[in-house]
C-alpha cells in the first residue's frame, strides 16, 4: 500500500525482519571495512537506518511495492507519450512517417502497461498509487532531438528498472508478468536509440559490452566494465535498484508526486 | 577474531570473492537472520555459513532444475553465436554498414556465454562447436528451409535477418519461461543476471525487427530506421511482435519455419497463478482481458505491449531443427 514516508524511526530490530540490509551504503561499506580492518562485526549492530527524504510518495514494501513501482514508470512513459503525440514535433510527422508509427505505438504499448498495473492491483486488492503529476518542463516536445533524448532515457531507465526489480518479487506470476513487459520496454530503448545513432541499441552506457578475442574459444574475451563493483557481467544489462532509478525519474515528476522506494534500496 | 580482516583478505586471495557472495545481498541478508545483534563469539558460525553460500550458489551444487534451465540457455547462446560468427565470414552477405551491429550482437553473445558458464562452472554444457549446429533448419540434413541464409551475396540477406530474428526471439521466450525456476532466494543473483541477458537479447531483436524493414524498403545501414512497417509484419516488421507476427519472417520457399516462435507453448491457457504458455497474440494479462471495455486497445496493440513465455520443452523442439541429432543439444 502506497503510503506517505515518515521520517524514519530508528531500526527497530523487532520489526526490521533484516535490520543491516537497508542501512549500509552497499558499495561504499566494503571499501570501508577494508579500510578499517580492526573493526569488528558489532559495528555493524550500530548502523542506523538512512533518513529517507520527507515528502515522497513511498511506492511500499514487497510485491506490492514492485508493483507500484512498475505502476509509477509505466504512468510516467505513458504521459511522456501522451505529451508527445499533442508537440509539434510529433503532430509535424507525416501521416507516412515511420516515426509517427513508432511513437503511435509506444504511446499505445506505454497506457496499456499502465491501465494493466493499475488493473493487476486493484484486483489483487493493492491500493494503486495516485495519478501522479509529471513534469516535464525540461524537455522541448517541439523539438525531434529533444524527445528523441528524453524517450531514451525513459526506456532505458524502464529496462533498467524492471531488471533490478525483479529480485524482489517473491510471486513467479509478478515475475513473469514483469518479464512480459521489460523485453517491450528494452525494444523500445533499442530502436529509440536506432533512431538517434543507428547501431547504437546496445552500448556501453547500457550494457557491459564484450569483446569477443579472435580465434578464441566463445566467451573468451574483454568486458567493458571491471569485475566487481556492482558492475552486472559480460554482455548484460546494467540493472538498476528501485532507489538508484527513483533518484533519476523524480526529476520528471513534480513536487507532491516525487517516489522513494526506501524497502528496495 | 577480526571478521573484516578476515573478508580483506579473502578478497586479495580471490579478487572475485566479494562479488561472488554479492556482498550487498548475501551477507546482510545472512546476518540478518542469524540474529539480532551479531556478537564477537558469534562471528565464526556466521562465516562459515557464509562460504558456503559465496561458492554454493555456483556449478554442480546448484538445484538441477536451475542448471538445466541455464544450460539451455547457454546452448541457445552457441546456437546464437556460430549463427552469427559465421556470418560475419560469409562473403557479401552483411553489408559493411550492418557489420558493426553484427559484431556487437556477436560479442554479446560471447558475453552471454562467459556469464552462464562462470555461474555453472563444472556444470555447463562442453563447448559444441561451429559444426554442431545445422542453420539450414533441417535437424542434420543440411537442405532445410533456411539454407541460403549464411550463404554468400546480398541476396541471402533476407533469409539470415529472418533467422536471426527467429533465434533471438526464441531465446528471449526461453528465458522469459525459465525465470521463476530462478527465483528462489538463493539464485536471486543469477535471477538478475539472467534477466539482464533477456534484456539485450530484445534490444538485438528489435535491432534485426529494423534492419528487416530497411530490407523490404531496399534500405541498408541508417536509413532502416526511416523504413516503415507494412502489415501483416511477417516480412517488414515492427520492433515488436505484433499478434503473432502472421507467423513470423518466410523462408526463401515459402513456408514458415518460424511459426512455433510465435506460437503457444504447452500448456497453452491456465489460470493465473499457474504458469501457462500462450501464443504471441495474447490479449490477456493476469485474468484481464486488455480488449474489453472501458478499455479501447486493438489487440494488435495490446498484444504488442507484452511478450509470452515459453516452456523448456517448446524450445527445445524449435532448437533441434537448428542442430545435429549427434550433437545431443537440446534433448
Amino acid at each position: 500500500m502506497a503510503t506517505i514516508s515518515r521520517p524514519e524511526p530508528q531500526l527497530q530490530e523487532a520489526d526490521q525482519p533484516r535490520p543491516l540490509y537497508t542501512p549500509i551504503k552497499r558499495r561504499s561499506f566494503f571499501m570501508y571495512a577494508g579500510a578499517t580492518a580492526g573493526a569488528t562485526a558489532l559495528v555493524l549492530a550500530g548502523c542506523s537506518k538512512s533518513d529517507s527524504s520527507v515528502g515522497t510518495i513511498d511506492v511500499g514494501s514487497g510485491d506490492a511495492g514492485i508493483l507500484n513501482y512498475a505502476y509509477a514508470l509505466e504512468q510516467l512513459e505513458a504521459a511522456f507519450y501522451a505529451q508527445v503525440k499533442t508537440g509539434a514535433y510529433y503532430t509535424a510527422l507525416g501521416p507516412t512517417n515511420a516515426e509517427r508509427q513508432i511513437f503511435d505505438d509506444l504511446a499505445a504499448h506505454e497506457a496499456i502497461h499502465r491501465d494493466f498495473l493499475k488493473a493487476a492491483l486493484q484486483a489483487a486488492s493493492i491500493t494503486p498509487l495516485k495519478n501522479l503529476t509529471p513534469d516535464f518542463s525540461t524537455i522541448n516536445f517541439a523539438d525531434r532531438t529533444s524527445v528523441l533524448t528524453a524517450a531514451q532515457t525513459f526506456e532505458d531507465t524502464g529496462v533498467a528498472a524492471y531488471n533490478g526489480a525483479g529480485r524482489f518479487l517473491t510471486s513467479n506470476a509478478n515475475l513473469a508478468l514483469a518479464g512480459k513487459i521489460v523485453s517491450v520496454e528494452a525494444r523500445h530503448a533499442a530502436l529509440i536509440r536506432d533512431l538517434r545513432n543507428y547501431n547504437s541499441f546496445v552500448a556501453s552506457d547500457v550494457v557491459n559490452t564484450f569483446t569477443q578475442t579472435s580465434g578464441a574459444a566463445p566467451g573468451t574475451g574483454t568486458a567493458s566494465l571491471p569485475t566487481g563493483s556492482g558492475n552486472p557481467g559480460p554482455g548484460q544489462e546494467r540493472s538498476k535498484r528501485p532507489q538508484t532509478v527513483l533518484t533519476a525519474v523524480n526529476n520528471y515528476l513534480a513536487e507532491g508526486s516525487k517516489l522513494s522506494a526506501s524497502s528496495f534500496s | 577474531m577480526d571478521f573484516f580482516q578476515l573478508l580483506s583478505d579473502v578478497e586479495k586471495a580471490d579478487p572475485e570473492f566479494l562479488d561472488r557472495i554479492n556482498p550487498r545481498r548475501a551477507i546482510f541478508k545472512h546476518l540478518g537472520n542469524t540474529g539480532k545483534k551479531i556478537t564477537a563469539a558469534a562471528v565464526p558460525a556466521v562465516l562459515s555459513s557464509f562460504f558456503t553460500k559465496a561458492y554454493g550458489q555456483t556449478g554442480s551444487t546448484l538445484p538441477q532444475t536451475v542448471i538445466d534451465v541455464l544450460n539451455l540457455a547457454l546452448s541457445l547462446e552457441y546456437l546464437e553465436y556460430y549463427f552469427y560468427d559465421t556470418a560475419l565470414g560469409v562473403s557479401g552477405l552483411i553489408n559493411s554498414a550492418d557489420r558493426p551491429a553484427i559484431e556487437t550482437i556477436r560479442n554479446d553473445e560471447a558475453g552471454h556465454i562467459n556469464t552462464l558458464r562462470g555461474v555453472l562452472t563444472t556444470a555447463a554444457i562442453a563447448d559444441p562447436g561451429v559444426n554442431a549446429f545445422d542453420y539450414s533448419g533441417g535437424s542434420g540434413t543440411g537442405n532445410g528451409p533456411l539454407a541460403s541464409a549464411l550463404l554468400p551475396g546480398a541476396a541471402n540477406q533476407a533469409a539470415f535477418y529472418g533467422a536471426a530474428q527467429s533465434f533471438s526471439d526464441t531465446g528471449m521466450r526461453a528465458y522469459k519461461g525459465g525465470a521463476p525456476v530462478l527465483n528462489t532466494t538463493a539464485t536471486k543473483d543469477i535471477l538478475e543476471a539472467a534477466l539482464n541477458i533477456h534484456s539485450v537479447e530484445a534490444r538485438h531483436n528489435s535491432h534485426f525487427r529494423t534492419v528487416r524493414r530497411g530490407l523490404n524498403a531496399s534500405l541498408n545501414g541508417a536509413g532502416a530506421a526511416t523504413a516503415l512497417a507494412v502489415a501483416p509484419y511477417d516480412v517488414a516488421p515492427k520492433s515488436w511482435i505484433s499478434l503473432a507476427d502472421n507467423d513470423g519472417p518466410p523462408a526463401p520457399n515459402g513456408t514458415k519455419p518460424a511459426r512455433p516462435v510465435y506460437g503457444a507453448g504447452t500448456p497453452a491457457t491456465g489460470t493465473t497463478p499457474d504458469t501457462f504458455y500462450p501464443a504471441e497474440s495474447n490479449v490477456t494479462q493476469a485474468g484481464v482481458n486488455l480488449t474489453a471495455a472501458p478499455l479501447t486497445y486493438t489487440a494488435a496493440q495490446v498484444s504488442e505491449a507484452f511478450d509470452e513465455p515459453l516452456d523448456p520443452t517448446t524450445v527445445k523442439t524449435i532448437a533441434r531443427m537448428f542442430v545435429k541429432p549427434s550433437s545431443g543439444l537440446f534433448v
